[in-house]
């Protein structure tokens, strides 16, 4: 069987994100960047797959500049047997969608039985990119997955996904597209020999012409990013706390109208 | 109508839309003019529910009414309601951010070729063209986006968008467009309902009360389920620090890697305010926060904030909003 992981590099969670002078991207000085979360339960999901079902091979694949097979080599040094490297200016102002052709090009060419996704890349926390993989595809999809199993003859995955009120557990067709939600597992720590080995594992980098595909311009396009306007300040309520509560209930009524 | 703005209607699988509908159809309202059209994919609509959303202000319902459409999958939607769009020309199509919508309009963006917004929280006409804000980076910027051609395409985080009021005489016109549906590849083995709290859903709930590590244990979350008992609309999230110590389920974390929430009052009780948590509440109308350490950061974020035992601000809460609301 085979695997393929779509990772994104994003800023760590605890970076604090700064505009930069072009108010059209972040300072990307001092950033320290990781595998976006979500992704890698996406790729734990994987291994974990790989260790059940002899003879699977686990791909990761990442779309972005030079500064990604960093994030590549992560995914390699936790397991990954080998990696693809999308990078193309052509693909510096890439939205959602063009993102997620270029992924789908790729998944065409390497024609895997599944792929494992995040539920969301947590810098443009679009949610976007797995659904419209599916769609370019015409595989079936199940997003928000807290469960997964594979039949033993390797034709479908039952996969469990995370609504509100519930868990609705679907039986999709391999190849389908499943993204990873908080709660599927819990990443693995790469080994000494995991970081060593990594170095001799293979990454392709891929271009747009080498996928078929034209520059386009972003059907979404970006045109300032903002820092959040500053809420009003607040105010702690001194006091014994049976003053206190009361004052603070009066203050939801009155002040802030909220019950 | 070419050039309306479409809501896709998010409901309860027992035949009428959510409340959340309300602020999708209001906004669309607002952008367009009054002119919004509704998109129902059911198997049963309720007259009622028909008429709610003629009430909001919907003045046609395009109804995709069929057996064959439910469960909901994507991979049968998608190209149901891709077909009517080409077919009639919306300016835009909205949702508001649920799971089954936000898998549902990405799809749809795919296949009609268009730009996507996700997780709006605000959305304004700039003289012939659509501005959307989007949190990004965890809710720590916000971004402003446009589209390059029609329709716009964008799904709406609930409870921030002023909802349509009920306007009883206003109906809409119901319209049963013939539509074919894709066969479906993948089947729904069985639904897993929750065990109820009684308490409504976190991302609909207007009140929020959220529990940290503070909570000290599991059988603590009772003290605050029954000051959401009380209150009008509320609910109990928790913290990753409780997730992760095992006292609550995964589908009651706030954050980053949790549930992003957007209550009109959110109310954090021995949470410390983490980056990674205000990223799920931090565009709540109103924050409390309630630790006994007056350096916590989530006092920075708060309007109000109490320092001191949560565990004795509970129950004097409890007596308060009770003499409050009974009056
Ligand atoms: C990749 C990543 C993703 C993450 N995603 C999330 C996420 O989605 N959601 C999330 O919440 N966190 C997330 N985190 C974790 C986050 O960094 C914090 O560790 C977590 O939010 C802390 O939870 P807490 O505030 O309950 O616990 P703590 O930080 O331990 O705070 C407990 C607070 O309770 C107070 N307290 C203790 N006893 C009492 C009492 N009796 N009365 C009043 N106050 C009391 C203390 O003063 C303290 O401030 C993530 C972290 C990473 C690295
Ligand atoms: N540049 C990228 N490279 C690899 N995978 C990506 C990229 N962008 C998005 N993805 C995948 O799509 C998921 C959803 O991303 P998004 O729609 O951007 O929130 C991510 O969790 C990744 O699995």
């Amino acid at each position: 069987m085979k695997i393929l992981v779509l990772a994104k590099q994003v800023p760590d969670t605890a970076t604090q994100v700064k505009i930069s002078s072009n108010p059209r991207a972040i300072e990307t000085a001092g950033v320290t960047w990781i595998v976006s979360p979500y992704d890698e339960f996406a790729l734990e999901e994987a291994l974990r797959i790989k260790e059940k079902r002899q003879g699977t091979e686990v791909v990761a694949v990442s779309l972005g500049p030079d500064r990604v097979k960093e994030t590549i080599r992560s995914c390699l040094a936790m397991g990954a047997d080998r990696a693809i490297h999308l990078n193309d200016p052509a693909w510096a102002d890439a939205d959602t969608l063009t993102t997620a052709r270029a992924l789908a090009a790729v998944i065409k060419q390497e024609a895997p039985d599944l792929v494992l996704t995040g539920r969301q890349a947590i810098d443009d926390d679009m949610g976007a990119v797995t659904a419209q993989v599916a769609e370019i595809l015409g595989w079936p999809c199940a997003s928000w997955i807290m469960e997964e199993a594979i039949a033993d003859d390797g034709k479908t995955v039952r996969a469990g996904r995370q609504v509100e009120g519930g868990l609705e557990i679907f039986d999709l067709p391999l190849p389908a597209v499943l993204s990873a939600q908080k709660g599927l597992n819990e990443p693995r720590y790469p080994t000494l020999k995991g970081i060593m080995g990594a170095k001799k594992k293979e990454i392709r980098d891929v271009k747009a012409g080498d996928l078929g595909l034209a520059a386009e311009p972003p059907q979404l396009s970006l045109l300032t990013l903002e820092a959040l306007p500053p809420r009003p300040p607040g105010r702690v309520i001194p006091g014994e706390v049976k003053e206190a509560v009361r004052e603070l209930v009066k203050a939801l009524r009155e002040e802030a109208k909220v019950v | 109508m070419a050039g309306a703005f479409w809501c896709v209607v998010e409901d309860d699988r027992k035949g009428s839309p959510k409340k959340v509908m309300a602020e999708v159809i209001g906004e669309a309202a607002r952008l367009s003019g009054g002119e919004v059209e509704a998109v129902w994919v059911t198997d049963k609509a309720s007259d009622e529910g028909l008429k709610q959303l003629g009430e909001w202000g919907a003045k046609k319902v395009w109804l995709l009414e069929n057996a064959a459409l439910v469960p909901y999958r994507a991979e049968v939607w998608a190209p149901a309601i891709a077909d009517l769009a080409q077919a009639q020309s919306p300016k835009a199509i909205f949702g508001p951010v649920t799971s089954r919508q936000r898998e549902l309009i990405a799809r749809l963006a795919a296949r009609l070729g268009v730009g996507l917004a996700a997780d709006c929280t605000a959305l304004a006409m700039d003289g012939d063209t659509l501005v959307a804000t989007r949190p990004v980076y965890a809710g720590k910027l916000l971004s402003k986006v446009t589209w390059a051609k029609a329709p716009w395409l964008a799904t709406l985080r609930p409870n921030v968008f002023r909802p349509a009021e009920t306007q009883a005489g206003r109906s809409a016109a119901v319209e049963r467009p013939g539509v074919t549906f894709a066969g479906a590849k993948m089947k729904l083995v069985e639904r897993r309902e929750e065990a109820a709290t009684g308490l409504p859903e976190l991302t609909e709930a207007e009140i929020v009360l959220s529990g940290g590590r503070g909570m000290k244990g599991p059988e603590n979350y009772v003290i605050l389920e029954e000051l959401a008992g009380i209150l009008p609309n509320a609910a109990v999230g928790a913290s990753r620090a409780a997730v992760d110590a095992g006292w609550r389920p995964h589908r009651f974390q706030i954050g980053q890697t949790g549930r992003t929430i957007s209550p009109k009052l959110y109310l954090g009780f021995g949470v410390s305010g983490a980056i990674q948590h205000l990223a799920g509440m931090r565009t709540s109308k109103v924050i409390v926060a309630v630790n006994k350490d007056p350096e916590a950061p989530i006092f920075k974020i708060a309007d109000y904030g109490i320092v001191a035992d949560l565990f004795e601000v509970v129950p004097a809460l409890k007596e308060e909003f009770k003499k409050l609301l009974e009056k």
